[in-house]
């Protein structure tokens, strides 16, 4: 009672310090500190996303049509560029006049954008700063973009991580449930007693090898493969990945479909056999129907182990975060951006923040996997009871 | 004419001697009950025809069984073909978690018949056959589960001769049903044995004495004495057979 209640009060501890830390990232601007944005005081564009303006900056928008103000072309302007327009002495030997010749600068080019340190845009300055669009839980997921240290703007786009995790982890089901279910049929109805109580441990002490070492057989055997087979300059790929991560999914499919299998009551079994059916006909007309809701319990929880499985996935994937086309890209997860930035991260920052944030949606993901399980489970012993 | 005949029929798990040579003839269209104590032997004994204790590892069974004069025990026989001429029936109601249509039809269908108005056909038939169809007419396609035990037990006995076996065997059928779904098993045995050899594996002696043309009493793994039901039950040989059926002991 009392280890039980205490269990349950580190877990929600634990939720809500993620969450509390993963919030933090919102409502935040990820524009470097100390700087500000502006704009010729006629343009009528007041406010851009972070996306936008990393475009404009790596010269992928070139127009402010696309940014919502006339079709002017856009010219960029950075603090140092300063002194192709000004003299030394205009500017001042202290840059004491610094200030002044941003803002007569900004005011007579309608189509420039200007990024310099905040304490040039005082209350003399004639321009227009620009509001950079808040963080939202929305333009977390949505956006494409994961550069948490890029300068002058931070770009904190989750979906090629969440479509990078789910991408691999579905690609491992696919290997992995073939296999693990063949392997649960031929446990669970063909082979007899001696080969299953050898063979039942040594499948289980899978689930006991280290990830790390999963990962390292990754990198030493399956990489090379994989290179070598498709002709590959790099062999890190989501399909190296899927299958470390499907061979580590194995061990539950296994045991869980295995259970459910042998859970088909005999007398089941019996009447179809006497009816005639072969021993695969009983074993694909009788046993899997109604063990199917088991046997779909492992496979989720299979799916479950890969998504937030870490070590392996960051050995052997290639970590690169953009969305893949083909299992034969470079695809970086979740738990393998947590595992490589958290430590580069610093305390209490943006990034540090965002990578909690990212915690939270992998926590999501993982408890309506659970979830469904839960549900899949009661259904199967409700079924029972008819 | 004989349509099973066991020659001294020896059966062993692992180191338990479960029949202790057997030889025994059962009569084509007729009941053939089987009674003894529990562990005797009787149900193990019914199992031989259909050869469905080679799903349990360890057993070794010698002598002879023939099924229309051929050992149903040699190299080669093809044991999915011997089970579509030997139907069964169990002591629980084992309905599949289909439909009741498709409970009738999966004999059929595992032995790669498609044809759909075939299998309907055979379906309705076997289902009348079972005194089931007019209960049941209505709701093909509702689950078996949504029927009673007695109704669930007609559909497995429906589910066997849908394959149109020559043999059916019977183990205990009854034995978990009330007496009116008893009753009306019964019923359907004494009408189903004018086409089909029945072996019926009982512990009611009543239940033998009413269905059957022959009973077999099992003792210990050995058969004590077979003959027809009428002089079992009034003027048994063995003395052993007359105390089991007066209740002396069993």
């Amino acid at each position: 009672m009392v280890s039980g209640t205490f269990t349950s009060v580190i877990v929600l501890l634990i939720i809500l310090f993620l969450f509390k830390e993963g919030a933090g990232l919102f409502n935040q601007t990820p524009m470097e500190k100390g700087y500000v944005v502006a704009v010729n005081s006629s343009n009528p564009v007041s406010e851009l996303s972070p996306a936008q303006f990393k475009d404009v900056y790596d010269g992928k928008i070139i127009t402010w049509k696309s940014l919502g103000g006339n079709s002017d072309s856009i010219k960029l302007f950075r603090v140092d560029d300063i002194t192709s327009y000004y003299t030394e002495e205009q500017i001042g030997s202290n840059f004491e006049h610094l200030g002044e010749c941003i803002s007569k600068l900004v005011q007579k080019t309608p189509n420039i954008i200007a990024f310099f340190p905040k304490e040039y845009a005082d209350s003399s300055f004639k321009g227009k700063t620009i509001n950079l669009k808040k963080i939202t839980a929305w333009s977390f997921v949505s956006e494409k973009e994961w550069f948490p240290t890029a300068q002058p703007v931070a770009q904190f786009g989750v979906l090629s991580l969440i479509l990078g995790t789910l991408w691999v982890s579905l690609a491992a089901i696919l290997f992995a449930l073939p296999l693990g279910l063949a392997t649960a049929i031929y446990l669970a109805e063909i082979a007899d007693s001696r080969v299953r109580n050898i063979l039942k441990p040594l499948i289980e002490l899978l689930a006991g090898i280290p990830s790390v070492v999963y990962g390292f057989f990754g990198l030493i055997v399956i990489v090379p493969m994989i290179k070598n087979i498709f002709h590959l300059d790099v062999g890190e790929t989501a399909l190296a990945g899927s299958i470390i991560l499907g061979i580590m999914a194995l061990p539950t499919i296994i045991t869980v479909s295995e259970d459910a299998l042998r859970n088909t009551p005999r007398a089941m079994k019996e009447a179809s056999l006497a009816l005639g059916a072969s021993k695969w006909q009983t074993i694909y007309k009788v046993s899997i129907p109604y063990s199917a809701s088991g046997i779909t319990a492992g496979a989720i929880l299979g799916i479950g182990r890969a998504i937030g499985e870490t070590m392996a996935v960051l050995m052997c994937t290639g970590n690169s975060a953009i969305i893949p086309h083909t299992l034969l890209q470079p695809v970086r997860t979740i738990p393998a951006t947590i595992a490589a930035e958290l430590g580069e991260a610093a305390q209490g920052g943006m990034h540090y923040k965002a990578l909690f944030a990212l915690g939270c949606i992998l926590f999501i993901i993982t408890f309506f996997i659970n979830l469904s399980v839960e549900l899949i489970s009661s259904r199967r012993k409700g079924g029972k009871n008819e | 004419m004989n349509k099973i005949e066991t020659q001294n029929v020896n059966l062993h798990y692992g180191d338990f001697h479960a029949l202790k040579g057997i030889t025994m003839s059962i009569v084509e269209n007729s009941v053939t009950a089987l009674i003894g104590p529990s562990g005797c032997g009787k149900s193990t004994y019914l199992r031989l025809f259909n050869r469905m204790n080679d799903l349990i590892s360890n057993v070794k069974i010698e002598g002879d069984v023939l099924v229309e004069g051929k050992d149903i025990y040699e190299r080669g026989v093809d044991v999915d073909e011997l089970r579509k001429k030997v139907g069964m029936v169990f002591q629980k109601p084992n309905p599949f978690p289909k439909t009741i249509f498709e409970n009738v039809a999966y004999g059929l269908r595992v032995n790669g018949i498609n044809d759909k108005e075939f299998i309907a056909e055979r379906v309705e038939r076997s289902l009348q056959q079972s005194a089931l169809w007019g209960e049941v007419k209505d709701k093909l396609k509702k689950s078996a589960f949504e029927l009673s035990g007695g109704q669930q037990q007609r559909l497995c006995i429906a589910r066997a001769l849908a394959i149109e076996p020559t043999v059916l065997l019977m183990d205990e059928p009854a034995s978990a049903l009330d007496p009116l779904s008893t009753a009306k098993i019964e019923e359907l045995i004494y009408e189903l044995k004018d086409k089909y050899t029945i072996i019926i594996v009982t512990h009611n002696m009543q239940q033998a004495g009413r269905v059957s043309d022959r009973t077999a009493f099992f003792y210990m793994g050995e058969l004590i004495e077979a003959d027809e039901t009428k002089v079992i039950f009034t003027n048994p040989k063995n003395v052993r057979t007359q105390n089991y059926i007066t209740g002396r002991f069993g």
